[in-house]
């Protein structure tokens, strides 16, 4: 029986109706893994132990006629920024190198508690700060659609590996695209939730104001029930919002008239030919169901890229100050602690980190404050507001979620050129809006389209209901990645 | 704003607790210094008046309740620590030998 491409909602069905059993769904992801990810590189680790033994755990419930949770048996991957009690967590950074969290982050307890089963950990850009997961500081991941391409990032290993059929589902993170832009690039569905919705206890931080956790699915349906499963108040995290979690599920309702659906031009000034073909087609089959379009314009949109790279710098030089080789991970002896100290972040970051913790320094230093992150926040209100007008004129965004299919190897020469890649998805972080990418196509060469839709706080109910109307319209169907074993 | 002077880099890798080999001050320099160039649009914004966000959806910071609560066993906190010395951690002394500079490279102290 070939169960990789199982949806979230079939594999818990069939293991709750008997048709299969966990440790069978488990052992077969994990013999996928061995044959396909050599290929791919998703994985930084695979708990095979962890995985039977909590298999083992869903069959006895079942057996016994325990109630199951609603992701009873469903084999999902991780990013490796979420802390896992006893597995390795890195942030693909060698200043975490074998280090192990002594507990989980909420949304892991919360996927257990649900009766998920973490395979393993997956790659991404260190400590998430990239758009390829070349930054891994461990290895790259590939494309499945096109192995010499990369996977988008930096949520990268857990886009491929959904794409891949090698987990039911995945969780990623995103500050500035990170889910949106690899599940845009590998044909699979990201959900950004609301800055708040989900718990960012236990997420190694990136940047604590634009940070959400979200899910990676082969589906806008297993995103809600993803999404489900994580989403909810935690004391643990300050910034997490006390607000009633609606049915996800109940979202999928399949009707988008009467809808306004806001085009904003700014968006749509420069992409290639190919995406501007597939969000034509995705606008038109979303007015033939009786959408409304609202021509629109978010006027500040050109200052969001400079406003998002002097704020999550900041934030992260601040954040990672307590990577420094006394508590845990990576130490560089030395004679005086100062040394140590630079020593140690010297030798266990990546260019990428160093490169964004020196302009956190700068932008954040005596004298500088109000000439970048004051004036970054300030256009951030600015942006916010965009939106907030925007939301009086039209129920959903509708934009590409990137101005390019996936890229080769190498091909962002510079730093400017990869964080232009994140051009579309950064406004989103920064007015602490909910956004998705779903699937609306393939190039002439293969490779995926994904568009974009934003909404308003806390209304991913309609992300899900319009992101339904799109996959079923103009989504990718049955298409797999060729060449992996994946063809349906 | 930019282009950024080799002392300066130096002094915001110190800041930063970063200790860059030559070759990476210099890149660095060079790549801040386009960064920021780039950035450097953001000053011609109008923003008078307009407030820094501090939170992009409206919320108010909680304080927990001030009562003793269950943590970590210290054996399973100190688990990951580098050096130690039973429930200590082992760390070099914070003053520099004289002479030495902090971060081991050239850079100057503020």
């Amino acid at each position: 029986m070939t169960t990789q491409f199982w949806s979230v909602a079939d594999t818990a069905r069939r293991i709750a109706a008997g048709e299969i059993t966990a440790a069978q769904i488990v052992d077969a992801m994990i013999a996928r893994i061995r044959a396909v990810d050599d290929v791919i590189g998703a994985y930084l680790a695979v708990d095979e132990d962890g995985a039977r033994a909590a298999a083992e755990e869903v069959d006895r419930q079942r057996a016994a006629n325990a109630p199951l949770g609603p992701l009873a048996g469903v084999p999902i991957a991780l990013k490796d920024v979420l802390v896992t009690r006893g597995l390795a967590t890195t942030a693909a950074s060698r200043i975490l190198e074998g280090w192990i969290p002594p507990y989980d982050a909420h949304v892991v307890e919360r996927l257990r508690a649900a009766g998920a089963i973490v395979l393993g950990k997956v790659n991404c850009d260190e400590f998430a700060m990239g758009s390829s997961t070349e930054n891994s500081a461990y290895q790259p991941t590939r494309n499945p659609w096109d192995l010499s391409r990369v996977p988008g990032g930096s949520s990268g290993g857990s886009s491929a590996a959904v794409a891949a059929g090698l987990c039911a589902a995945s969780l990623g993170t995103d500050t500035g695209g990170s889910i949106r832009q690899p599940a845009a690039f590998c044909g699979v569905v990201g959900l950004k939730p609301t800055y708040g919705r989900v718990s960012r206890w236990g997420v190694v931080a990136f940047a604590s104001s634009l940070d959400q956790v979200g899910p990676l699915t082969r589906s806008v349906a297993d995103a809600a029930l993803m999404l489900q499963a994580i989403a909810g108040f935690d004391p643990r995290d300050s910034t997490s919002l006390d607000a009633a979690v609606p049915s996800y599920a109940d979202a999928m309702t399949g009707d988008v008239r009467g809808l306004r659906v806001g085009l904003p031009q700014e968006y749509f000034e420069a992409m290639d030919d190919e995406i501007r073909a597939a969000l034509r087609r995705t606008v038109a089959a979303l007015v033939e169901r009786g959408a409304e379009l609202v021509d629109l314009s978010l006027p500040h949109t050109a200052h969001a890229l400079p406003a998002y790279y002097l704020v999550a710098p900041a934030e992260a030089s601040s954040n990672l100050a307590r990577f420094d080789g006394v508590r845990y991970g990576l130490r560089v002896e030395a004679p005086d602690l100062l040394d140590m100290y630079a020593r140690t972040r010297g030798a266990g970051f990546g260019p990428e980190v160093k490169r964004r913790i020196m302009i956190g320094s700068y932008a954040l230093r005596s004298g500088y404050y109000d000439a970048y992150y004051k004036k970054a926040q300030q256009v951030r209100t600015l942006i916010k507001r965009d939106f907030d007008h925007a939301f009086q004129y039209c129920d959903v965004v509708l934009t590409p979620t990137t101005p390019t299919p996936a890229f080769a190897f190498g091909a962002k020469s510079t730093p400017m050129d990869m964080y232009l890649a994140d051009v579309f998805t950064l406004s989103c972080n920064l007015a602490g809006l909910p956004g998705i990418s779903v699937p609306c196509g393939l190039t002439g060469e293969g490779l995926p389209i994904g568009v974009q839709l934003l909404a308003r706080p806390l209304d991913e109910v309609t992300l899900l209901r319009v992101g339904g109307v799109i996959e079923a319209a103009v989504g990718l169907g049955d298409r797999r990645p060729p060449g992996i074993g994946g063809a349906a | 704003m930019p282009a950024l002077t080799r002392t300066e880099v130096e002094e915001i890798a110190l800041l930063a607790r970063l200790h860059l080999e030559p070759a990476e001050l210099e890149r660095m320099q060079h790549e801040l210094g386009v960064i920021l160039e780039h950035f450097a649009a953001l000053a011609a914004v109008p923003t008078e008046g307009v407030p820094a966000m501090t939170h992009a959806v409206p919320m108010d910071l909680r304080l927990r309740p001030d009562v003793v609560a269950p943590s970590l066993p210290v054996e399973l906190a100190l688990a990951g620590v580098p050096r130690r010395d039973g429930a200590l951690i082992v760390v070099p002394s914070s003053i520099a030998p004289p002479g030495r500079s902090p971060t081991g490279g050239t850079g100057t102290k503020p």
